[in-house]
């Protein structure tokens, strides 16, 4: 069965949903969308320092992606104006990676794989890494989950209650690197913020908990995995826009579905 | 209920205790203990430092110098001076409580029906008035059985009535829990009576004791007292002391030297404010943009 590229793509993409929606949930509730951003722009240059040092691709990804995410954390500690330090940073990401990429040999042509994935590629052992990645992430998020949740509601409630923030915001930035890495291969650097908040937000208006808001991010990630799949195959689209396509729409439907029930 | 005081362990002291932002001294010298059973009340001006102690004594506002203890394992109910709550978090009352320990649904209605919120408890968090909110808040502190409640400003938002109710509710806790009560409080003229010990705060502690002591104290005095009106007439109406200008200038030594021009400003700007809520007598209910 996993011999079929669309069904090895399907598992992949339902893999990373799994990650996906509740750590897109807790981004979104904590407001770190551009943080998102950065992390994700600076795996390009970990997988171009990955190929440069021959290091296993995945090991650089992870490696770029988690400096990326503690710096981004630590400066955010220390009170920066987060709006123009992530605005500075994803996009310096960008464009050093892409530059980093010119230098590699052959690599041009792959640029579109790097930016907008390649999920109709994935072989078995991506599928492992993919899976692993997000099983370890989700695992990290339900096992922190009670604690996440107090420090994102308040940190001081949290330090009253013997949470420690810092650790908290630690958790989150080791699974959004994680996640980067993990997800560079489906959707592409460009898009992985977007398969982070696209879903959270699709569910924030249908849920009335926070757990129910991870669940339905974790199942409008899903949709939005096959929805697109089905659809590049059928207009012959490229599969990672496709996919980010079909969670936008079901973000429209919801906010729609949202303002009828109100009338 | 004065008596109480000093008996039983100390759950939290500081032992000159500093705190600076920058290059700004919001507390110094600070040397302050909260025993088991206790009901402890801080008053000062605005920017005082009020909450500012609070943080460092649970830890969350780390000491420029000085020293924090706390007992170990000491069970803390917290009511933070404020709570902003991201609209994309959807969060019930009920789901508010379980945070970060998972409580039993009895447990937490118990809570909510104690403070007057029963009917909310599936209402979102966001969706709530501030009184409601604030009601939530402290249903929130009283589970766990805690040993010791840390409440800043537990009562705005709250109307009249609510704010009697509540003061009613915390005196009836530590009388079934042993909890000790740690609070920051504007409403001076109930202050009085609840606390079994009252802190005047100004950046150092200018004044500490029963509240009988306090209240004469002149460090308390000048801090409250002077305008032409000064607050202290809602609670004095013995009239035994001055209330001409000459008492503004009337400080402590141990208050004198704190009269940089924001600090200054800050504490004329609570003079007035007291002094408003002393001519509107018994109107004065706490809902006022005090936020030290």
């Amino acid at each position: 069965m996993l011999d079929d590229f669309l069904t090895r793509a399907a598992l992949a993409g339902l893999g990373l949903s799994l990650a996906t929606g509740p750590l897109g949930a807790m981004v979104v509730w904590r407001r770190m969308a551009y943080f998102g951003d950065a992390t994700s722009h600076a795996a390009i240059l970990g997988v171009a320092l990955a190929l440069a040092t021959n290091l296993p691709v995945g090991a650089g990804t992870l490696l770029v992606a988690l400096a990326m995410a503690a710096t981004v954390s630590t400066l955010s500690a220390r009170g920066w104006a987060m709006d123009t330090t992530l605005g500075v940073l994803a996009h310096s990401a960008l464009a050093f990676g892409l530059v980093a990429v010119s230098f590699l040999p052959g690599m041009r042509t792959d640029l579109s794989a790097l930016l907008f994935g390649d999920i109709l590629a994935v072989s078995r052992a991506d599928l492992g890494w993919i899976w692993g990645g997000s099983l370890l992430v989700a695992g990290l998020l339900i096992w922190r989950w009670q604690s996440l949740l107090t420090a994102t509601l308040s940190t001081d409630l949290a330090h009253a209650a013997g949470v420690n923030p810092d650790r908290e915001r630690l958790v989150l930035t080791l699974a959004l690197a994680v996640v980067v890495a993990v997800a560079i291969k489906i959707v592409g650097a460009l898009l992985i913020a977007a398969m982070l908040i696209i879903p959270a937000a699709t569910a924030r208006g249908l849920a009335r908990s926070p757990e129910t808001m991870a669940a339905l991010a974790v199942l409008a990630g899903a949709g939005a995995v096959l929805g697109g799949l089905w659809a590049s195959l059928r207009f012959d689209t490229p599969a990672g826009p496709s996919i980010v396509t079909v969670a936008a729409l079901c973000f429209i439907a919801s906010v729609l579905a949202g303002r009828l029930r109100q009338a | 209920m004065p008596g109480l005081q000093g008996r039983g362990m100390t759950l939290v002291s500081v032992q000159s205790l500093a705190v600076r932002f920058g290059g700004a001294e919001v507390l110094r010298d600070i040397d302050l203990s909260v025993s088991a059973s206790e009901i402890v009340t801080i008053v000062g001006p605005n920017g005082s430092g009020k909450s500012t102690l609070l943080r460092a004594m649970l830890g969350i506002q780390p000491a420029s110098s000085g020293r924090v203890m706390r007992k170990a394992g000491l069970r803390i109910g917290y009511v933070p001076q404020r709570l902003a709550i991201d609209r994309s978090l959807p969060m019930t009352a009920r789901r508010f409580l379980s945070l970060p320990r998972r409580v039993s649904d009895a447990e937490a209605a118990a809570a909510l029906d104690r403070c007057g919120v029963g009917a909310v408890a599936e209402r979102q968090l966001v969706d709530l008035s501030g009184g409601q909110l604030q009601r939530v808040l402290f249903a929130r502190a009283l589970i766990g059985r805690p040993e010791l409640l840390v409440l800043d400003e537990p009562t705005q938002g709250l109307d009249q009535p609510g704010e009697a109710a509540f003061y009613q509710l915390i005196a009836d806790v530590r009388a079934e829990t042993g909890a000790a009560v740690l609070m920051v409080s504007h409403d001076l003229h109930v202050v009085m009576a609840a606390s079994d010990r009252v802190i005047c705060l100004n950046g150092h502690v200018c004044c500490e004791g029963t509240p009988q002591v306090v209240r004469d104290a002149p460090e308390y005095r000048a801090l409250f007292g002077y305008g032409t009106q000064g607050a202290l007439a809602l609670y004095r109406h013995d009239h035994d002391h001055n209330h001409g200008p000459g008492l503004a200038h009337h400080h402590d030594a141990a208050c004198d030297h704190d009269h940089s021009a924001p600090d200054h400003a800050a504490k004329d700007h609570a003079a007035k404010e007291y002094t408003a809520a002393g001519h509107a007598g018994e109107g004065h209910s706490g809902t006022g943009p005090h936020h030290a």
